[in-house]
């Protein structure tokens, strides 16, 4: 058994430091010792990205990132999308699409879906297609998932009245 | 799916990082981005003593284009080539091979030193460092070395690389404007290891033969390969159906995959075929 070792980020805009082995995933270390349990683990070993999570602006995998990797980077979970306890415009268009039914799948594909939005607002079906590839739906057939991100596009363009948060 | 219990250590310059390779005695490992580590160590195929992490290397991030080629350090991700606008042109095959690799999510932390010390058989870099002619330059306790792209491979998951010794970067000759390429692989689904992709590149004379043609595949060995039969097949000629035909016929001849899980030796020699078939139609498009 190796030393606790002593790992400081922000996690949803709020700082956080935490003891963690260096054995330990960031989502395990999100889910057991931050409790923020929204991110889902299905595969651990970096194949369903049901675990995708933002870290430094960039969608990554937490089940293939070690948490003291983490050390001094700004984590972006499913619970840090909205922030105002309302559903962000993507998430309101996951409701519209029915782009979701038992939804394991889904803190894994608005976090992806986010960090794709926020950089390439005018993606179109088929970067969507080629960038939800990375993570495994069971239920829905992907096509209510692809068309309720190409709805989302419109809320993250500069003009938009509504931008997506954060 | 938990990890085996290890040690972590993350150095903040190259020297001490080679120390705490060094001090594992064959036991420790560096950490790149953990794609390929980290699958590794949820499935406890790998159990190191100590894990050096290298993300503080900002030294190790660089893409360098100059006359002499383009150097990336070992620890550019993926993401950071396809963001390069520079080498569309500057190495337009590395960016083409770049976007084939697994999926969004992973593009984002893998890299490029990590990918060619992993050495998998089917994975794109070190495909390209061997059909480009790379050097690979590591450093280690008894200094700096560079070997071929064609000497580092050794087998699946082996390389000449010795235990305490880091890949500091991968440097690619430079590639002329005008010159033609193509790079096409095949998975089941995106994003999966290539059962087998070929790339291939080749020069013009004036008269609009080729020349200087390279050839590569994976997923047909045990390493990345030259398939020299297709290139010789490509040389002197002029890319028409009968040459692309000959080329297909003697890259499907000139390997020798084993069959497993994810197919046959016979379906993979067929397949490279028509990948080297596709690669060279495209680069005659290009």
């Amino acid at each position: 058994m190796s030393l606790r070792m002593p790992v400081r980020f922000e996690v949803n805009g709020k700082a956080v430091e935490v003891a963690v082995e260096p054995r330990v995933s960031l989502a395990d270390c999100l889910r057991h010792q931050l409790r923020l349990t929204g991110t889902h683990l299905g595969c651990e070993h970096g194949v369903c990205g049901a675990c995708t999570i933002i870290v430094d602006g960039a969608a990554v995998r937490s089940c293939l990132m070690l948490a003291v990797q983490a050390d001094g980077s700004k984590i972006t979970t499913v619970e840090g999308l909205s922030t105002d306890g309302e559903l962000t415009p993507l998430q309101k268009s996951f409701r519209k699409h029915h782009a979701l039914q038992c939804g394991f799948c889904t803190p894994g594909m608005l976090t992806t879906a986010h960090a794709l939005l926020s950089e390439e607002p005018d993606c179109d079906a088929a970067r969507v297609r080629e960038v939800l590839s990375g993570n495994l739906c069971r239920c829905t057939g992907y096509i209510s998932i692809v068309e309720a991100v190409l709805d989302a596009r419109a809320a993250y363009r500069k003009d938009a009245p509504s931008r997506g948060s954060p | 799916m938990k990890m085996p219990a290890f040690e972590y250590a993350c150095p903040t310059t190259l020297s001490e990082a080679v120390s705490l390779l060094a001090s594992g005695n064959g036991e420790a490992k560096l950490l790149a981005g953990g794609q390929s580590l980290v699958p590794m160590l949820a499935f406890r195929l790998a159990q190191p003593a100590l894990l050096v992490d290298l993300r503080k290397l900002a030294d190790l991030r660089n893409i360098k284009i100059s006359a002499e080629g383009v150097r990336l350090g070992a620890m550019v991700r993926w993401r950071d080539i396809l963001d390069d606008a520079r080498l569309a042109t500057a190495h337009p095959l590395l960016r083409a091979a770049v976007g084939e690799v697994a999926h969004y999510q992973i593009r984002n932390r893998g890299t490029v030193g990590g990918s060619l010390a992993h050495a998998d058989p089917a994975a794109e870099m070190p495909g390209i460092a061997v059909t480009c002619e790379a050097e690979i330059a590591v450093v280690g306790n008894s200094g700096t070395r560079v070997i071929t792209a064609a000497e580092f491979f050794h087998g699946p998951l082996t390389t000449a690389l010795a235990s305490d010794e880091i890949i500091v970067e991968v440097r690619l000759p430079p590639w002329p404007a005008g010159r033609r390429w193509g790079f096409q692989e095949f998975a089941r689904r995106r994003g999966d290891f290539a059962l087998a992709a070929a790339a291939v590149f080749y020069d013009e004379d004036e008269a609009g033969k080729t020349r200087n043609a390279h050839v590569g595949a994976v997923g047909v060995a045990d390493r990345p390969v030259r398939l020299h039969g297709a290139e010789a097949a490509i040389n002197g000629q002029a890319i028409d159906e009968e040459t692309i035909a000959k080329a297909e016929a003697a890259a499907s001849s000139e390997v020798n995959p084993e069959s497993d899980i994810h197919a046959s030796g016979a379906y993979r020699r067929a397949l490279i075929g028509t990948m080297v078939e596709r690669a060279l139609r495209a680069a005659r498009a290009s």
